[in-house]
């Protein structure tokens, strides 16, 4: 077991980890913080999306002591600081976004990185980035159209409901 | 206006506040103090024999608590199947086993075959790799043609064959069908595959035991979507714990889409074994792990034929169906092949012929079972394809072909036993003409055609059985269980009030639209309701969520119960008023005497029930709390009609999903929005099946496409915008909210338009290609393009049932 220390939404977290403990599994079972979830094996479904030192990382592909002094944000600290939602989440309850929910904190977290990167995405700029992260219940339809209305962008193009 | 409240507002949904602040409470998120973790060791071959299993070494490892083997569960039951199916001689299909751990033989890859409990996932991991198994592989039997033959391997040695039943629907119309296919003036016939999918909720599967010793109850936290049922089957069948000395709890559950409906040997493992070591068992499924133990699903060979007279009426459909099991009977999949998919074959046509013929078959594979749809995906594909290929055969307007031979007249009987109660189909496709802006198409196939690009337009109708179902009717059919729906409506003294339903939300909205209807039938604030679900211990015994019929059965029972606290109210408000119950009316939360204007406070009526003070005593308990149980007289009949645009590159066989469009008739809608997204998501899964995903074993029986590395889950990036609609509505009849359910209709109606927007395209330009198997992968649909043989001429392999082929 080896220490590892690391400051996640602000404050400092630290624990003993085995050599192959997953930064994932860090998070959720040392930190406590189980809103970053775990959907594959295979890097694929991004369901376990944070942020590391402000960029995007799937926490199932870099191990606990790699992010040791690094600074993660994960989807428990994206609330305004009066606990309101966001301007992305806000965004997702009210185009419907979301339906059980499991893939949305990566899809939060995912959604941020491509706003920080590209303030105005088009449509098939979000189809783009979002590549990474699977969602089974929308057809990602409603997920489009609440980054568009995050990013300050007419969603009129994309139909009423 | 839209409204803003109530039934028919798209209010924003309360439980996405904390599932987008990471404060979701899903399975996983569950840890009990002192819980050990459990990790299976499963096979790795698809067919063998257990010579012996050596732990030794494992038992030695840092943290190991326990290994069990199937010699641990040879007093104990098997997981029960909870659907028997009669075949067309009048026997009962045959029902092997199914035991908790492998007992002597392994019959798929992923069949558990021990289990390691230790203080850490790893540490149980780790210990699973040093058990020593002799295994002698047998011969594993994969294609369903090949199981059927005689002399073939057995999956089950002490069964007869491999054919779990051979289902004939209705037998009695064979003859006449033969008769009117022998007169007809044409005859299309299609051989086709629906394709092997697997569900992939998001959320892996997990299941954590608990036993307390002090009182002898145990706990079962698991990804279900009907908790009641889980303790019903695992406690009477498998374990035999009685039901008040079991509770189960499916809490935040992330998708389900069937594959969470059934009973699984992991959530028995974890209830045994909490009590077997006294203390917790956690169970996490991997991604990997899910796609060999979850329940698949579909996965059907057809041949359809479909009879027309010289007018072009259909006058009979013939099918001839094998529809694969797996290696043991999950917990409803004999019902999926047979009464979810038979009674469909009528779709939304007034065919006087059909017959149904359907084997079901044993293999080494994993379980199939429901999956988005269920039976009605299959029923739907098969006949919206051979109409299209019978329009394009006889040169006529498939648009026209499918109007001609509607069904016009409600109720109607179809010859294959089910009643539809409503519905107005050439509505919806008058809907999805102006949405699909055909006369619009012509031109944008010539700008497609600009660019190099094949463009094609598919349309297909779609009718389905949902609000599963009236339990007289299908206990006659072979379930084993009833199909009601309960509700609790609790009203507290303050006014405010929990509906405690059997129902369960894995995703579909019911803490938000649920209490809308509450509210507008009390004309109270939404926010002054909750809805509690899925927890056997403060919920009636319930049947769960599945068959799109939480609103229309579980939403029933609902209203039911809150009639009959309103008729309550009704009555303490006529004593507080001085009036007769007669006169009393209840409106925005008021009661008042009709003609007068007296009224008193729906608030101070609840309070009056529960500090009784001035109250009818001898007529009348105090308090206000009801339950109801409801049990639909019929199934509901969704129907509507979709329209998908696509455009092919001839020199790759890429297909791009151009447009895609869906109009639908879910009779009352209660959230506009939320409705609008089930639909979205049934889409991206047909079009997923359609064009993307294949579960696919090889000979070996060894599955190839495990993990998302392989299995091609539908992204972003593959997906347009959808154009949905639902303003044709034809309620109801039978319900009281006039519903009929919405969360399968886009799986069951997007493949057919696909593919006959692809074989549109082809056809376009040129190409005479009568049918391409799903999914149409570049590869599939370039090979039948150019006739090239890799592929089959863009068949999926080992479909033919031995038939005319089209």
């Amino acid at each position: 077991m080896t220490s590892v220390k690391m400051t996640v939404n602000g404050k400092s977290v630290s624990g003993e980890v085995e050599g192959r403990t997953l930064l994932v599994s860090f998070l959720r079972e040392q930190a406590g913080l189980t809103g970053t979830h775990v959907g594959c094996d295979t890097s694929q479904c991004g369901a376990c999306l944070v942020h590391v030192n402000g960029d995007a990382v799937k926490s199932c592909t870099m191990l606990a002591l790699e992010a040791e002094g690094a600074d993660v944000a994960t989807i428990e600290g994206q609330a305004n600081a009066d606990g309101s939602l966001n301007v992305i989440q806000q965004a997702f309850q009210d185009h419907h976004g979301l339906q059980c929910g499991f893939c949305t904190p990566g899809m939060v977290m995912s959604a941020a990185a491509l706003l920080k990167e590209n303030p105005k995405p088009s449509e098939s700029e979000i189809r783009n980035y979002l590549q990474g992260n699977i969602c089974r219940c929308t057809g990602y339809h409603n997920i489009v159209k609440a980054v568009l209305a995050a990013s300050g962008q007419d969603v009129g193009a994309i139909a009423a409901e | 206006m839209p409204k803003d409240s109530g039934i028919g507002a798209s209010s924003k949904r309360r439980e996405d506040v904390r599932f987008l602040t990471g404060a979701g409470n899903y399975t996983d998120d569950i840890n009990i103090r002192g819980q050990a973790y459990v990790h299976f060791l499963r096979s790795d071959v698809a067919h063998g024999k257990i010579n012996g299993i050596d732990t030794n070494a494992a038992e030695a490892m840092p943290g190991v608590v326990r290994i069990f083997t199937g010699k641990d569960f040879e007093g104990i039951g098997g997981l029960p199947c909870g659907w028997q199916v009669t075949d067309r001689h009048g026997e009962v299909m045959q029902e092997p086993p199914h035991p908790v751990l492998a007992q002597g033989k392994v019959r798929h890859v992923g069949d558990p075959i021990a289990a390691v409990v230790a203080d850490t996932a790893e540490q149980a991991r780790d210990a699973v790799e040093a058990i020593e198994v002799d295994l002698e592989e047998l011969p594993a039997v994969i294609n369903m043609k090949e199981a059927l033959k005689e002399g073939a391997t057995k999956v089950h040695d002490d069964l007869t064959s491999n054919l779990c039943y051979d289902w004939g629907f209705v037998e009695e119309n064979k003859g006449a069908v033969e008769e009117a296919i022998q007169n007809a003036a044409h005859v299309t016939t299609l051989e086709l595959v629906n394709n092997r999918l697997v569900a992939n909720p998001m959320e892996p599967r997990v299941a954590v035991g608990d036993f307390e010793r002090g009182t002898g109850n145990s706990t079962l936290y698991t990804t279900s979507q009907n908790p009641h049922v889980i303790r019903l089957l695992m406690g009477a069948f498998v374990l035999g714990i009685p039901e008040h000395k079991l509770r189960v709890v499916a809490p935040d559950v992330g998708g389900g889409f069937g594959t969470k409906i059934f009973h699984y040997a992991e959530e028995a493992f974890c209830t045994f074994a909490a009590k077997a070591i006294n203390r917790p068992v956690k169970w996490t499924s991997s991604r990997s792990e899910a796609f060999i133990s979850d329940a698949h699903g579909r996965d059907h060979v057809t041949k359809i034929e479909l009879a027309l007279d010289a007018d072009n009426n259909f006058t009979a459909v013939r099918t001839e169906t094998h529809a694969n099991m797996g290696a043991y009977l999950s917990t409803f999949a004999p019902s999926v092949p047979t009464w979810l998919h038979g009674v469909l074959m009528a779709g939304n046509y007034k065919t006087p012929n059909i017959y149904v013929n359907v084997k079901a078959v044993f293999t080494n594979t994993v379980p199939v079972d429901a999956y988005r749809g269920a039976g009605r995906p299959e029923a739907t594909y098969q006949l919206e394809r051979v109409i299209d290929k019978a329009a394009r055969e006889l040169g006529v307007d498939p648009i026209a072909l499918r109007r001609q031979n509607f069904i016009t007249e409600f109720p109607y009987d179809t010859p294959v036993a089910v009643t539809y109660d409503t519905g107005d189909y050439g509505a919806t496709m008058d809907k999805l003409e102006e949405m699909a802006d055909i006369a619009g198409f012509a031109e944008r196939r010539r700008q497609s055609e600009a660019k190099g690009k094949l463009r094609g337009l598919g349309i297909n109708c779609y009718i389905e059985a949902c609000g599963i179902a009236p339990s007289n009717l299908v206990g006659q059919l072979g379930a084993r269980a009833g199909l009601y729906e309960s509700a609790t409506v609790r009203v507290n003294a303050t006014g405010g009030l929990v509906v405690m339903t059997g129902s369960h939300s894995h995703g579909q909205g019911h803490e938000t639209a649920f209490p809308q209807v509450i509210a507008e039938m009390i004309g109270i604030d939404e926010s002054m309701i909750e809805i509690v679900h899925g927890d056997t211990a403060n919920t009636p015994m319930g049947m769960g969520t599945y068959g799109s019929r939480s609103l229309a059965v579980g939403g029933s029972a609902m209203v039911r119960a809150a009639e009959k606290v309103i008729n309550k109210a009704k009555k303490i408000a006529a004593h507080l008023m001085e009036a007769s119950d007669a006169d009393i009316e209840l409106k925005d939360g008021a009661f008042s005497v009709a003609g007068t204007d007296k009224s008193v406070a729906w608030g101070d009526v609840c309070l009056a029930a529960y500090v009784p003070h001035n109250y009818p005593l001898e007529d009348l308990e105090p308090g206000l709390e009801e339950t109801a149980f409801y049990d639909p007289s019929n199934f509901t009949y969704p129907s509507g009609a979709y329209a998908c645009e696509v455009e092919v590159d001839p020199d790759t066989g890429k297909v791009t999903i151009e447009r895609m469009m869906a109009a639908d008739d879910f009779g009352n809608v209660v959230n506009p929005m939320i409705v609008s997204g089930q639909v979205h998501g049934g889409l991206a899964q047909g079009i997923g099946q359609a064009l993307l995903e294949n579960c696919v074993y090889d000979e070996n029986g060894q599955l190839l496409s495990a993990s998302y590395m392989d299995y091609a889950m539908p992204r972003a990036s593959d997906l347009p915008n959808f154009e949905v609609d639902h303003s044709c509505a034809t309620p109801c009849t039978h319900n009281p909210l006039g519903v009929k359910g919405c969360g399968e209709a886009g799986a069951i109606g997007s493949p057919p338009s696909v593919v006959n927007a692809v074989i549109d395209a082809l056809n376009s330009g040129g190409k005479d290609v009568p049918h391409i198997d799903m999914p149409m992968s570049p590869a599939r649909v370039w090979a039948a393009m150019n006739r090239a043989s890799a592929t089959g001429h863009g068949t999926a392999e080992g479909r033919s049932l031995g038939g005319a082929s089209g």
